[in-house]
């Protein structure tokens, strides 16, 4: 019990000082907007287009919403040795982390939200596998995180952790199928796709919204789910060795 | 293994830290009572940080054992993390909270609920004539309440053991009289702390016990009346000198080689013996030398005779050493 009202006060406290703050919402909200309107000024085509962008749109928002303020509340923290102060708290590692990563699943899920709920001012949702959507947002949005997450404690500074996590976000964007199906890559860098969670997460949005799934959606359920726990376990790993001396 | 007594609150033997080349620590041995209040004094660098860092569970030992209130530390640094209070050398509260909201969280962590938390908070800021900056971000704060309201969240769970790192150095006098009188009020009270410092008047004056480290191994363990009688039979007399000569200790050494000798900060010399010292030959010595003596006078020798006997180390330098330290760390 007691484990539990530091963890729930750890996430309050970084959704009011960081997730809440509006410049952090609207760059939620700002970047899927131009992303998506960036392919629909593109493809050049009318509103039924929009449904095809859908998939894409949601993907981007929720990897960016999780993963760019992740380098702050974790890598940032570290360095203003606040994040001392947690591990100096009598709770497991592992529910500290959860702790520091929920908010930013949180704000990757209400952000995969946004871009839906304009699109069905412009166009018709029905038909849409809310049952597959769900969990895909999730898991999505869990992955991501736990993808920044590992990011940001493999480095000491702020300035590296959102390099190095751009390095990986710009890349994901045309290696995960987004917005086009891999099918189309060349075909050295299809290996690629499939180390990457959101390749998995984007096929899952894909069957979602028009049935075009290329695995069985319990294969892409698991291999997420699979990502989920090896980034989490690695980067506890990865704190525990490099941060307790 | 080592027999561990239970009743300790802390009891550590032969820890051992490495850092690459450096040994931080090197096979430290020593037991904290219950509601004792314990000094480890030594200069900078000396390994006082990365002691409570192991004891705390922020650094982990290469070698040695760990008990804290009997509860084997040693593999799970986290097993007694509730039972203690850390207050770091430098602040780790956030800068962007309220001092009152600073409180809380750290409350929070600790399993508190809002209710107790809240008037917990409020009171801790009271006791540190805080109150009026509780609505008020941490960042704004000026050096001497930042640390106490570090102080404030190190206690705000009444752990029965507490941590303090080098709690006075860099801030104001008034401050740092306030927080000796705390630390000695919350000992009074039946907490075990544990202390660094490399102010020695401070460690003489608030402490029960005291070990002196020095490049990671304490050189001496004892309580601070058994390290005084070391001095006992010995005869000090502290020269002032007005005006700057260098090398004076030098001469004195050369012309009464029976005699210790060492410079003191703020210009002058301190001189030791085991028999009394005749004053007249060295202010003839020393004004030979082109120093003016303005005053000469028997102190009652100190911790710092003691600590400047055992240790080798010129108690001018480690406070030289001190204000250096707090120079470069900045406004
Ligand atoms: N993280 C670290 N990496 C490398 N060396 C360290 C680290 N922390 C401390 N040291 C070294 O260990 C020694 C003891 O340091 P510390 O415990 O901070 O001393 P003190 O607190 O007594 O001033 C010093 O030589 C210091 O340079
Ligand atoms: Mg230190």
């Amino acid at each position: 019990m007691k484990a539990w009202i530091a963890f729930w006060n750890i996430l309050a406290k970084d959704i009011r000082s960081y997730y809440l703050k509006p410049p952090n919402i609207s760059w939620g909200l700002i970047f899927p907007l131009a992303w998506a309107a960036m392919f629909f000024i593109r493809s050049g085509s009318g509103l039924d287009s929009i449904r095809a962008l859908l998939p894409g749109v949601i993907g981007v928002s929720v990897l960016f919403g999780t993963t760019s303020l992740l380098s702050v509340t974790v890598t940032f923290e570290k360095k203003g040795r606040s994040f001392e102060r947690l591990l100096l708290a009598p709770i497991p590692l592992e529910l500290l982390m959860l702790a520091k990563t929920g908010g930013a699943i949180l704000f990757g899920i209400a952000n995969a939200f946004v871009p839906m709920i304009m699109a069905s001012f412009l166009t018709d949702l029905t038909g849409v596998n809310w049952l597959t959507l769900l969990p895909a947002v999730i898991l999505i949005a869990v992955s991501s995180t736990f993808l920044g997450l590992f990011i940001a404690v493999s480095v000491s500074e702020v300035f590296e952790a959102q390099t190095f996590s751009n390095f990986f976000r710009f890349p994901m964007l045309f290696l995960c199928g987004l917005f086009f199906p891999i099918e189309q890559l060349p075909i050295w860098l299809r290996p690629l796709s499939y180390v990457l969670p959101l390749t998995y997460g984007a096929d899952i949005l894909h069957e979602s919204f028009d049935g075009a799934a290329s695995l069985p959606v319990w294969l892409d359920l698991l291999v997420l789910a699979g990502f989920c726990m090896g980034l989490f376990l690695l980067s506890l790993h990865n704190i525990k060795r490099k941060w307790i001396m | 293994m080592t027999m561990m007594n239970k009743s300790e609150a802390i009891e550590v033997s032969g820890l051992t830290k490495r850092f690459g080349q450096v040994t931080a620590v090197d096979s430290v041995t020593f037991s904290i009572h219950q509601g004792e209040l314990f000094g480890f004094l030594g200069p900078n660098g000396a390994g006082k940080t990365t002691t409570i860092n192991i004891l705390t569970g922020l650094a982990r030992p290469d070698a040695g054992e760990i008990h804290i209130s009997g509860i084997d530390c040693t593999v799970n640094p986290k097993a007694a993390q509730h039972l203690i209070g850390v207050v770091p050398d430098e602040s780790n509260l956030y800068p962007e909270l309220t001092g009152l909201e600073n409180l809380c969280f750290c409350a929070s962590l600790y399993g508190m609920r809002k209710k107790p938390r809240q008037s917990r908070a409020r009171e801790l800021l009271d006791t540190f004539g805080l109150t009026e900056a509780a609505g008020r971000k941490f960042a704004g704060y000026s050096r001497g309440m930042k640390r106490k309201l570090v102080i404030a969240a190190g206690i705000i769970h009444n752990p029965k053991i507490l941590f303090l790192d080098e709690p006075t150095t860099g801030i104001d006098v008034a401050s740092a009289r306030q927080i000796r009188q705390l630390i000695a009020d919350l000992n009074g009270a039946g907490t075990t702390i544990f202390l660094t410092t490399h102010y020695i008047e401070e460690a003489e004056r608030l402490c029960q016990r005291i070990a002196f480290i020095v490049r990671g191994r304490i050189v001496r363990i004892d309580a601070v009346e058994d390290m005084m009688r070391l001095t006992e039979g010995r005869h000090v007399v502290q020269f002032a000198v007005s005006n700057n000569v260098a090398g004076l200790c030098e001469q004195v050494a050369a012309e009464f080689p029976n005699l210790q000798c060492h410079a003191v900060t703020g210009g002058g010399i301190r001189v030791e013996s085991s028999e009394p010292v005749r004053v007249g030959p060295l202010v003839r010595l020393l004004e030979d030398h082109g120093a003016e003596v303005s005053e000469a006078r028997k102190v009652r020798p100190s911790l710092e005779d003691v600590f400047v006997e055992v240790t080798g180390i010129e108690a001018g330098a480690m406070k030289q050493e001190k204000e250096k330290a707090k120079k470069g760390g900045g406004a």
